[in-house]
């Protein structure tokens, strides 16, 4: 049996994370591969809803990653965002699955390995809590 | 318009524990609005149960809808084929909507996912407070525009009493006192002196001391008249 390899879908901002994860590709930086990127015009698009989406098609993670607080191309949309993933972790403790499954992140498109170190550290802790139980088929 | 807030998350999995395909259905008007049974929240409701039946190892179809008004006959009349195919409708609307689907579907179990809570307005976003209590034989000409009877905790109609503290009410010092806001409200216009008026004890019986109320329309009831 192999590493349990998780699925992490992260929600990154077009204006500082979903530049940032571009970055850490032009910088030949390794992260992990578990990261599936969706690129979103701001984190303030993110509803909870969504969030309760990826969990219940069987991501084993979620990462919302929007610009450092005060950055917002639209002013406060990360604020915004902050809050939603605050919600959606008590929403998760509702239903049963562990909250820390869930993630908001900060950072600039010029940190592409900031990018990378997220990606490296939200995979370490998904892999400790393992797959999405709700998925039928744990990865073999 | 009408703000409601949702059960607790294990009251309304409790209540649907039984049934293995429900209706989820929100409703479109007051509870959409203050973000408590609209199409987004049905969206999140079904989808957290689901996953929580899931991982019970009971999993639950939900179906989704939402119906303009649930209050009237012509916006829950045409969703009988879907009513007709689940075992129980998870109703996402007030009291009123809630009642209105149990007595046009008699033979379905009609659960409500919502607390009604009162009449009110949001006053920023995400915060909704009581602004009318319904009771049926309005004062706001007397009083400034501001409604002694929802908003003072006493339902004073010759305030303030000793309670007030500092403008704050003594049962909660976050609730402004309504009888201090009146004050200073008639103050500001120059009409004080409408202070100087006793209101007369109120009649409650259109505000429910009555029994359950009723408005009748003559002029737009369909019924022919005897002539």
């Amino acid at each position: 049996m192999s590493e349990f390899e998780p699925i992490i879908v992260t929600f990154a901002c077009h204006y500082c994370a979903y530049g940032a994860a571009d970055l850490a590709g032009v910088m030949r930086l390794q992260y992990p591969a578990s990261i599936r990127v969706v690129k979103i015009p701001c984190t303030g698009r993110i509803d909870v809803h969504h969030i309760l989406t990826a969990f219940e098609k069987g991501a084993d993670g979620v990462i919302v990653a929007g610009c450092r607080i005060g950055d917002c191309h639209f002013e406060s949309g990360n604020v915004k965002a902050t809050k939603r993933v605050q919600y959606a972790k008590k929403l998760l403790e509702e239903i049963g699955l562990d909250k820390e499954r869930l993630e908001m992140y900060y950072m600039s498109s010029a940190e592409g390995a900031r990018f990378a170190e997220v990606a490296a550290e939200m995979t370490e802790r998904i892999k400790k809590l393992g797959p999405n139980p709700l998925r039928k088929e744990a990865q073999k | 318009m009408i703000i409601a807030d949702r059960k607790p998350f294990e009251e309304i999995k409790a209540m649907v524990a039984p049934f293995n395909r429900i209706l989820i259905l929100g409703c479109g008007t007051c509870v959409t609005v203050d973000f408590s049974g609209g199409e987004k929240q049905v969206g999140i409701l079904a989808a957290e149960l689901r996953m929580a039946r899931q991982l019970e190892g009971k999993p639950l179809e939900t179906v989704e809808h939402t119906v303009q008004r649930q209050c009237e006959w012509e916006f829950i009349d045409p969703i009988a084929d879907m009513v007709r195919g689940v075992d129980a409708v998870l109703s996402m609307a007030c009291g009123v909507g809630v009642q209105a689907m149990a007595e046009r579907y008699p033979d379905k179990i009609i659960l409500p996912a919502l607390n009604t809570v009162m009449m009110g307005m949001p006053i920023e976003a995400g915060v909704f407070v009581e602004r009318c209590a319904g009771c049926g034989d309005c004062v706001l000409a007397l009083t400034g525009g501001i409604c002694p009877i929802a908003r003072c905790s006493k339902n004073l109609l010759n305030g303030p009493c000793g309670g007030s503290q500092n403008g704050k009410c003594e049962v909660n010092p976050e609730i402004d006192c309504a009888w201090q806001l009146i004050y200073e409200k008639l103050k500001a216009m120059g009409r004080l002196d409408a202070l100087m008026e006793i209101i007369e004890p109120k009649d409650w019986r259109p505000a429910g001391g009555g029994g359950p109320r009723k408005i009748v329309r003559e002029e737009e009831r369909l019924e022919l008249m005897e002539m």
